[in-house]
């Protein structure tokens, strides 16, 4: 549970009316990543740099337009955080020597997706955090490569549907492996704070972001989101898709502060994974034409298996 | 004037950066440049220079954290080699296309495969189009003064982009010859502080950088662009060199004139090789033959104007590329054959292959050189793109692959 300190948010009408990302921007209608993103600026304001990574978001900004209110920086697929460590010291010096004022500063932001977050850019992000680089790394988390028209990442879960893991005779299941465990990843390298974060939780959101607001040091948050391009379902389902993530479980809302994770919402009756999974056509083909009970029970068992353990 | 100290090339770069208060510094090692990083993190660190050094996790990182840096306004300096600079290569283009200066150098080292640590020109040829401008250097103290040199022009307003400055590795990374400092003081007229108008991060005035474009109208624009404020740098060279040669007393040019007055026959050549190459020259010379080297020092932009003045009217050049195309030859006796063509006064251009992984270029081999372009002169054939071999080293290959079981 969100522990009982000092917050301005405790329900979504104390979250700033005022709007840091405006609208006109060439997402998908109902993306999740946007609304999370969206929801996040309105507690770290405008005064901030994106370093963007290429992905869905790198076409948010396009010449000669961009939403942001704040500064954007793309620099390759790769490398974000590395040019997050470019500003940053950049900044610090400029500002050492007297040559910027200090009011001119900036919060570095890496906006990234799953894809260079989880795959490409994996080293760069290891190097940024062992150097203890003072910055937010916003990882939009689709479970795919998006942009690209819906590919397998390592963030991509246990028999989702992609154009690269599609079921077949020989992997029925599509995506055959696991999705590889980023906000482990990052605690095992000592990062000071780490989130998951869901636009369906807002309020959960922005207490996090004001909680990271006060902590120097690689700040992450991995925003859960309900992508209709590539799961498969109407945008107008985004919420309600966010919303049995985290009913099933298979979304857990967490933060770790100096590595001590805590549960920031346990849901007090698991729903069953199948009332999350059938939502979304990526996952029909464990559904139709014959019920594949291993695969779901599989997903089940791992969801189950992570709960009793936190609830130990 | 102060005198001259014994330095390798390694430290003749790091004291380019430091003259210049290079402010940010990110690195990453690797043979044969690591000196350099060594001796900048040692003077970051004894505050000696002032701001930033860093241990990135690649050359991609690398790369683009001094792009980055350059980006919110930082004076910044970085050092590669070989395999690191193409580790980079994706990070080169982009940050170029920011239209960030900043000098990066290259200490030249032959590629993989096979992996190996000697030095030819693939690694910075490689990025011969990635838009950084780029300065080769023959001498030690040509690497200190080219980074002076490449922070003036990649600066200018006019020009605005990164530059390489290409060195060899082990002939002159780890070479100690003389070199003459450049006055501090002085260096401080020559590079007054970076101060950004065009890319800077700001609160109080947001840009964005490095954004997206959709449609080949405005991606032709901006790439004609960098395009042709490389083109500015010809201009913007020679006043960097002239002011140069004024506060320091040494001239550069685009191209370098070794004993060129009345020679018929012309040798091209590049980087520290060239000393071979005018020392082949001035043997030659005594035996009577009107031999002259020129040496390409400024290869992106390219001179080509300074080039086809030099060549032209010869009777016959050669081009001794230490570097390889596989399927094509040299990379550079194109370039020249390209701003020859079509010229009345245009001498045949012969081609060699010399000098790969560090490879030795013996006498012998200046010698059959000499002998090709006595011919071509004479109206004789020009040979396909020669690979030069001794026979020596060929009776020592063919030891070592008995030994290896392949023949």
């Amino acid at each position: 549970m969100m522990s009982p300190e000092r917050t301005a948010y405790r329900k979504i009408k104390d979250l700033s009316r005022e709007e840091f990302i405006l609208p006109g921007t060439s997402t998908c209608g109902g993306c999740g990543g946007l609304e999370a993103l969206r929801l996040a600026t309105k507690v770290i304001g405008e005064k901030v740099v994106y370093v963007n990574a290429a992905g869905c978001f790198t076409l948010l900004a396009i010449f000669p337009f961009t939403p942001f209110r704040g500064s954007w920086l793309y620099t390759t697929m790769g490398s974000a955080p590395a040019g997050a460590q470019g500003v940053r010291d950049a900044m610090d010096i400029l500002i050492a020597k007297g040559e910027l004022p200090r009011e001119e500063d900036v919060q570095v932001i890496v906006l990234a997706g799953d894809g260079a977050t989880y795959d490409i850019g994996m080293s760069s992000a290891s190097g940024a955090i062992q150097r203890n680089l003072d910055f937010w790394y916003f990882c939009y988390d689709n479970e795919a490569y998006g942009n690209t028209g819906v590919q397998m990442s390592s963030a991509t879960p246990f028999a989702a549907e992609t154009h690269t893991s599609e079921p077949g005779a020989l992997a029925p299941e599509g995506t055959e492996q696991k999705k590889k465990d980023i906000f482990e990843i990052w605690r095992a390298h000592g990062a000071p704070y780490i989130a998951t974060v869901s636009p369906r939780h807002p309020v959960d959101l922005a207490r996090k972001f004001e909680k990271a607001k006060k902590i120097k040091g690689p700040k992450m948050f991995v925003a859960f989101s309900p992508c209709p391009t590539g799961w498969k379902y109407d945008p107008s389902k985004t919420p309600e898709v966010a919303k049995l993530a985290v009913e099933c479980g298979i979304l857990a809302l967490k933060e770790a502060v100096n590595g001590d994770v805590a549960h920031t919402h346990v849901p007090r009756k698991r729903i069953p994974v199948e009332a999350y999974l059938k939502t979304q056509g990526r996952f029909r083909h464990i559904f139709e034409p014959v019920r594949r009970e291993d695969a779901i029970n599989a997903i089940q068992e791992q969801v189950d298996k992570y709960w009793m353990a936190v609830n130990r | 004037m102060s005198a001259a100290r014994m330095m390798t090339g390694n430290m003749a770069a790091a004291w380019g950066a430091r003259l210049a208060e290079a402010e940010y510094v990110p690195a990453y090692p690797i043979t044969p440049q690591t000196e350099i990083i060594e001796a900048l993190s040692r003077w970051f660190t004894d505050g000696t220079m002032r701001g930033k050094f860093v241990t990135m996790d690649s050359e991609h990182s690398m790369v683009t954290a001094a792009g980055a840096a350059a980006a919110a306004g930082a004076r910044v300096f970085t050092a590669t080699s070989s395999q690191g600079l193409l580790y980079a290569m994706e990070v080169l283009f982009t940050v170029s296309g920011w239209r960030v200066p900043f000098v990066l150098v290259n200490v030249s080292r032959g590629l993989a495969s096979p992996i190996t640590l000697e030095s030819d020109h693939n690694d910075v040829l490689a990025a011969r189009d990635s838009g950084f401008l780029q300065i080769h250097c023959e001498t030690c103290q040509e690497i200190v003064d080219s980074v002076l040199m490449a922070y003036r022009i990649g600066e200018d307003a006019r020009v605005l982009l990164p530059v390489i400055v290409n060195m060899d590795g082990f002939t002159l990374s780890f070479t100690r010859e003389p070199v003459v400092l450049p006055d501090a003081s002085a260096v401080k007229e020559y590079l007054p502080p970076y101060r950004p108008k065009h890319a800077f991060i700001r609160a109080s005035h947001p840009m964005a950088q490095g954004i997206a474009v959709l449609g080949g109208f405005i991606y032709s624009y901006f790439r004609y662009q960098q395009h042709l404020a490389a083109v500015n740098a010809i201009a913007v060279h020679e006043e960097a060199a002239a002011e140069f040669e004024k506060l320091f007393g040494r001239r550069y040019g685009f191209v370098e004139e070794h004993r060129m007055e009345d020679a018929d026959l012309v040798l091209v050549m590049s980087n520290a090789m060239a000393t071979r190459g005018k020392a082949a020259v001035n043997r030659l010379r005594e035996e009577g033959m009107k031999i002259g080297l020129l040496r390409l020092r400024v290869t992106r932009p390219w001179p080509g104007e300074a080039v086809s003045a030099a060549l032209a009217g010869r009777k016959a050049v050669a081009v001794l590329d230490q570097n390889i195309a596989p399927g094509a030859g040299g990379i550079f006796v194109t370039e020249i054959r390209s701003v020859l063509y079509g010229r009345k006064d245009a001498p045949p251009v012969l081609s060699y292959i010399g000098g790969l992984g560090g490879k030795e270029i013996s006498a012998a081999e200046f010698d059959q050189v000499a002998e090709d372009l006595r011919r071509a002169a004479a109206g004789g054939e020009v040979p396909p793109s020669r690979l030069l071999y001794t026979g020596p080293e060929a009776e020592k290959i063919h030891a070592l692959l008995h030994i290896a079981g392949k023949e």
